[in-house]
């Protein structure tokens, strides 16, 4: 048995660590956006699977499990030495949703990206963050050619709750991606403020 | 693929990823999060010999704490299978594994910091 010089007790303090995932369809621009604001670093996952176009939750399927892996986009900003932020960006499909309940533990929240050519990419991302109450925002990525529409188009063609940011934005721009996280983090801190109202009245 | 050849990493791992494993696909032990923090324990003398690679450059990586994404990214290793490297390892009293502090999540001023602080980006 191999002696320990030091115990758990010596571990320099942990930053706080927050985690935002990025989300949205195949094509969205979300390798791009992580790209833009954050050191980006592969992470691949090896996991146990279900046929693509099976549903995971029923029975019928599981006999045919197999093994696949998904490559996420994984970013990290190091805002001070005691706070980082971290960057997930999951595919977005059914599919891929055993990733997604792992990484939306203890989450911030969440940026669905929305390509306006393929809009109803984004349906399966704001269903399960709806579902999971986890705080999001819809952030439109303009992608040159594509018809422009204005915010509350977007948020009448994927019927989004009233409070829910939808914001335009430039996924090559540092500064566009910059400003969606912070819309995001605001929406998080107006949500807090509000449920504390709401359990103080 | 293009014209059905297999190359390189379309061919998939030399070693399968779960061989270094011994095909378990499940750590041991408490299950820790994807950004807990991992960090190698100062054993003093290490046989070199007697440990596997993959051991050896999760503890030379670790000597400053690193988060498992960070590591299995670093390493170029599936996370499941970092994860069971990890475990054991842990179970060896070669690294320890610190859960991430995100108890303060609900907290609206370090929220602000961090929205003051993405502003700067």
């Amino acid at each position: 048995m191999l002696s320990a010089s030091y115990n758990q007790d010596d571990f320099p303090p942990s930053p706080v660590s927050i985690k935002i995932l990025i989300a949205g369809g195949f094509g969205a621009g979300k390798t791009t956006l992580v790209t833009s604001v954050s050191e980006i670093k592969p992470l691949r996952t090896e996991e146990e699977l279900s046929e693509p176009g099976v549903l995971v939750d029923t029975l019928d399927g599981v006999e045919q499990k197999t093994t696949t892996t998904v490559a996420m986009d994984f970013g990290r900003i190091t805002v001070r030495d005691d706070l980082v932020v971290y960057l997930f960006g999951t595919p977005g499909q059914h599919r891929f949703w055993f990733m997604w309940d792992e990484l939306a533990l203890g989450a911030l929240g969440a940026v669905v990206l929305a390509d306006t050519r393929r809009l109803a990419d984004s349906f399966p991302s704001v269903d399960y963050f709806e579902q999971r109450s986890l705080p999001f925002v819809v952030a439109v990525n303009c992608f040159e050619g594509a018809k422009r529409f204005r915010p509350e188009a977007v948020r009448a063609a994927l019927d989004l709750n009233p409070g829910v940011p939808v914001v335009l934005c430039d996924a090559r721009q540092r500064a566009s991606c910059r400003d969606v996280l912070v819309t995001l983090v605001e929406y998080a801190i107006r949500l807090i403020s509000d449920s504390e109202v709401m359990s103080s009245a | 693929m293009r014209g059905g050849q297999w190359l390189d990493r379309d061919a998939g791992p030399v070693v399968r990823p779960y061989a270094l494993t011994g095909g378990r696909t499940r750590p041991i032990g408490e299950t820790f999060d994807l950004l807990a923090l991992v960090a190698s324990v100062d054993v003093g003398y290490l046989d070199n010999m007697l440990l596997e690679p993959e051991y050896l450059e999760v503890m030379r990586q670790c000597r400053q704490p690193k988060s498992v994404a960070d590591l299995a990214s670093d390493l170029d290793l599936p996370l499941g299978v970092v994860r069971i490297l990890l475990s054991d390892m842990r179970q060896n009293g070669l690294v320890t594994i610190r859960q991430p502090t995100r108890t303060r999540l609900a907290d609206p001023q370090l929220l602000k910091d961090v929205a003051n602080a993405l502003r700067k980006l």
